[in-house]
C-alpha cells in the first residue's frame, strides 16, 4: 500500500499556478528523488504535501497513510508523521536549541551526538549563526527527535561540506533503513543519493511530472543528456 | 517582623524572597516593614529615617530629577514621601543581590516614593527592586530614584514591575556618574498596567559607561511610554538604550532613546527590536540621537514588525500549532539573555519571565 498517493495536485502561490495536475505514488520504505530543473516546482512540491499555508490547493488531493490530508493544516500533517527538512531553515532568535528539542524528545543530547553536534551545540538560538553544515545537521537532529514516517528532504546537501555531508549521508541512510522510512528527496547535485540510494525517481519540468521511473536510468539520463532531452522527451509524448 | 501570607506570595513574583537572609527593603504604602542589612559598608534605611540621621542627605534630593518636570515631580516634592536609601561605603562591594520592593497595597492610594541611591568610591552594589500592588488595588505610584555613582563605582540595578490593569506608575529616575563608573539598568515588565511612564536620564562623566535595556510586554490595554536618556558629558564614555518589545493584546508600547554626546572619544547607540502579535497592538519607536562633538560617535538600530511566516510555518511543521509556535517565539525574543543581569539573578528572571508567559 502506498504511503502517500498524490492525485492530480493543481497548486497556486499569489495568481500564478505553480503545480499544474502532480500525481505520484511512494510506497512504504520507498526513497524516490525528485529532479528537475530550477524553478520547476520540486519545493513547490514539497511544500504543498507538508502544508504551508501559501501554497492553495485548487485541486486534486494528497492522502496520506490512508487519510485524506488536503485541507489538513500544516501542524496536523506534522503529527500524522511527516516531516520536511528544510532548504533554508529560518533563525529563531532567542530559543535555544535544548529548549526546542525538549518540546519533542527528552533525550536530546544523544539525539545531539547521533548527528555530529556536540553538546555545546544545545546553548545555542535555534539555526542563529549556523554555518550550512550545521543548519543541515540541525534539520537532522530533528528527524531523530520526531521519528516521522514520511521524509520530505529540500536540498538536504546543498550548502554542506564534504565532511558533514559524508556525515548525515551515513547517518540518514542507516535510520531511513532501519525504520523503513518513506523519503522524497529533492536535490540539485544528487550527493546524498550516494546514501540514501533511491528505487525511483521523477522529473518535474514546469510544475508538472514529466516522467517516472527506475531511479539509475533517470539519473543516468540525466546527467548525460541534460533536462533538455526531458524537455524534447515531453514534447515528442505530446 | 511578620509579614502576611499573600503578600509574601505577590513579592515573590517580583523576585522578591522573604525568606531568605539576604540583605532587603519592603515598603507596604509608606510603610517599611523590612530594612535590612547583615553586609558592613552598606546601609539601608527609609528615606524619611535616613533625612534624620544625615542631615547632609537633604542636598541629595531633587538634584538629578527635575522638581519641575512635570505634574508627577511636582506632586511628588509637594507631598508626603518615603522610599529607600541604599549606600555603600568607600571600596564596599555587595555582590549579592539587595531586595527591594516597593508594594502598593491600599484601595486608591497614590504611593510617592523617593529613593536615593549611593554608591561611593570604588563601591559595587546590585540591587533588584521589585514593584507591585495587592489583588484588585487601584492606585497611582510615583516613584522618585536618584542614583549617585562615585567614581570607580559600579551599580546594576534591575527592577521588575508587576502591576494590574487598575494602576498608573509613573517612575522618574535621574542618575550620576562620576569618572570611571558603570551604570547597568535593566527594566522588565511583564504585566498590564493602564498606564505607565519611565525615561531614567544618566549624566555620564568622563571613562563612564551607561547601559538602559528594557523588556516590555504589552498586554490587554496598557499603555506604556519607556525610554533611556543618556547624556555623555566626558570623554570616553559609553551608552547604551536597548529595549524588546511584545505587543499583545490592544496594548500601545512607546519606545523612547535619546542620546547626547558632548566629550569625544564616545560611543553610544540605541537599538529597538518590537514584536506586534495582534492587529489591535501598536509599538512606536522614537530614537533620538544629538552629537556636539565630531570626534564621537552615535548609532542607531531599529525594526518593528510581525512574525515572520517562516518562523511560525517552521515551528509549526513540527507540530506545534499556532498559539504553540508564537508563544516559542514570543519566549525567545523575550529572552533575558539580553539583559545585562548579575547570574544569581539570571535564573530567577527567567523563571519569572516563564511564569507570566504561561498566564499570558
Amino acid at each position: 500500500m502506498a504511503i502517500l498517493e498524490i492525485k492530480n495536485l493543481k497548486v497556486k502561490v499569489g495568481n500564478g499556478i505553480i503545480l499544474d495536475g502532480v500525481s505520484l505514488s511512494l510506497k512504504r520504505g520507498e526513497v524516490h528523488a525528485i529532479f528537475g530543473p530550477n524553478g520547476s516546482g520540486k519545493t513547490s512540491l514539497i511544500s504543498s504535501i507538508i502544508g504551508i499555508p501559501s501554497y492553495k490547493i485548487i485541486e486534486g488531493r494528497i492522502t496520506f497513510d490512508g487519510k485524506d490530508i488536503t485541507r489538513l493544516p500544516i501542524y496536523e500533517r506534522a503529527k500524522l508523521g511527516i516531516f520536511c527538512a528544510f532548504q533554508n531553515p529560518p533563525s529563531i532568535r532567542g530559543l535555544k536549541v535544548k529548549d526546542f528539542i525538549r518540546l519533542f524528545t527528552g533525550d536530546e543530547k544523544n539525539v545531539l551526538e547521533f548527528s555530529g553536534l556536540n553538546s555545546n551545540f544545545l546553548e545555542r538560538e535555534v539555526n542563529v549563526g549556523f554555518s550550512g553544515g550545521e543548519r543541515k545537521k540541525f534539520e537532522v537532529v530533528q528527524i531523530f527527535a520526531l521519528k516521522p514516517k514520511l521524509l520530505l528532504l529540500d536540498e538536504i546537501d546543498s550548502g554542506v561540506d564534504v565532511e558533514s555531508l559524508k556525515f548525515i549521508g551515513k547517518k540518514l541512510a542507516e535510520y531511513v533503513q532501519k525504520n523503513k522510512i518513506s523519503v522524497l528527496v529533492v536535490t540539485h547535485h544528487g550527493e546524498i543519493l550516494n546514501y540514501l540510494k533511491p528505487s525511483k525517481a521523477s522529473v518535474m519540468l514546469n510544475g508538472e511530472i514529466v516522467c517516472s521511473g527506475d531511479y539509475k536510468k533517470i539519473w543516468k539520463t540525466i546527467r548525460e543528456k541534460g533536462y533538455e532531452w526531458c524537455e524534447k522527451c515531453k514534447l515528442r509524448k505530446k | 517582623m511578620q509579614v502576611e501570607k499573600e503578600i509574601k506570595k505577590n513579592v515573590k513574583k517580583v523576585g522578591i524572597d522573604l525568606d531568605k537572609q539576604s540583605p532587603k527593603y519592603l515598603q507596604l504604602d509608606y510603610n517599611p516593614l523590612i530594612q535590612y542589612s547583615n553586609i558592613e559598608g552598606l546601609e539601608i534605611l527609609n528615606t524619611r529615617d535616613a533625612l534624620k540621621k544625615y542631615p547632609w542627605l537633604k542636598s541629595y534630593f531633587w538634584k538629578l530629577v527635575d522638581k519641575d518636570k512635570d505634574e508627577y515631580t511636582r506632586y511628588s516634592f509637594a507631598n508626603d514621601f518615603n522610599g529607600y536609601f541604599i549606600r555603600a561605603r568607600k571600596n564596599v562591594k555587595v555582590q549579592i543581590p539587595i531586595q527591594a520592593c516597593l508594594y502598593l497595597n491600599t484601595n486608591e492610594l497614590i504611593q510617592n516614593v523617593h529613593n536615593i541611591i549611593i554608591a561611593e568610591e570604588g563601591s559595587e552594589l546590585n540591587i533588584l527592586t521589585g514593584c507591585t500592588v495587592a489583588r484588585h488595588t487601584a492606585g497611582k505610584h510615583i516613584g522618585i530614584s536618584e542614583f549617585f555613582l562615585k567614581k570607580n563605582s559600579k551599580v546594576n540595578f534591575t527592577m521588575i514591575h508587576a502591576w494590574n490593569e487598575y494602576t498608573e506608575v509613573f517612575p522618574r529616575t535621574g542618575a550620576f556618574l562620576e569618572e570611571n563608573s558603570t551604570f547597568v539598568s535593566n527594566y522588565i515588565l511583564l504585566t498590564p498596567t493602564r498606564k505607565l511612564e519611565t525615561s531614567p536620564k544618566v549624566l555620564a562623566s568622563r571613562n563612564s559607561k551607561a547601559i538602559l535595556k528594557s523588556l516590555l510586554l504589552g498586554r490587554k490595554n496598557s499603555f506604556v511610554d519607556v525610554g533611556g536618556e543618556i547624556i555623555l558629558k566626558g570623554s570616553n564614555s559609553s551608552g547604551l538604550v536597548e529595549s524588546r518589545i511584545v505587543a499583545r493584546d490592544s496594548s500601545k508600547i512607546i519606545s523612547r532613546g535619546k542620546i547626547v554626546v558632548e566629550g569625544e572619544d564616545s560611543k553610544g547607540h540605541i537599538e529597538c527590536r518590537g514584536l506586534l502579535v495582534s492587529g489591535k497592538s501598536e509599538i512606536d519607536t522614537i530614537p533620538e540621537l544629538i552629537s556636539k562633538n565630531k570626534k564621537s560617535e552615535l548609532t542607531h538600530e531599529a525594526s518593528v514588525g510581525k512574525i515572520k511566516d517562516e518562523e511560525l510555518w517552521y515551528l509549526m511543521s513540527r507540530g506545534l500549532n499556532e498559539g504553540e509556535a508564537t508563544n516559542l517565539i514570543i519566549g525567545g525574543f523575550l529572552n533575558p539573555e539580553f539583559l545585562e543581569i548579575p547570574d544569581v539573578l539570571r535564573v530567577q528572571i527567567r523563571k519569572i519571565i516563564e511564569e507570566t508567559k504561561e498566564k499570558s
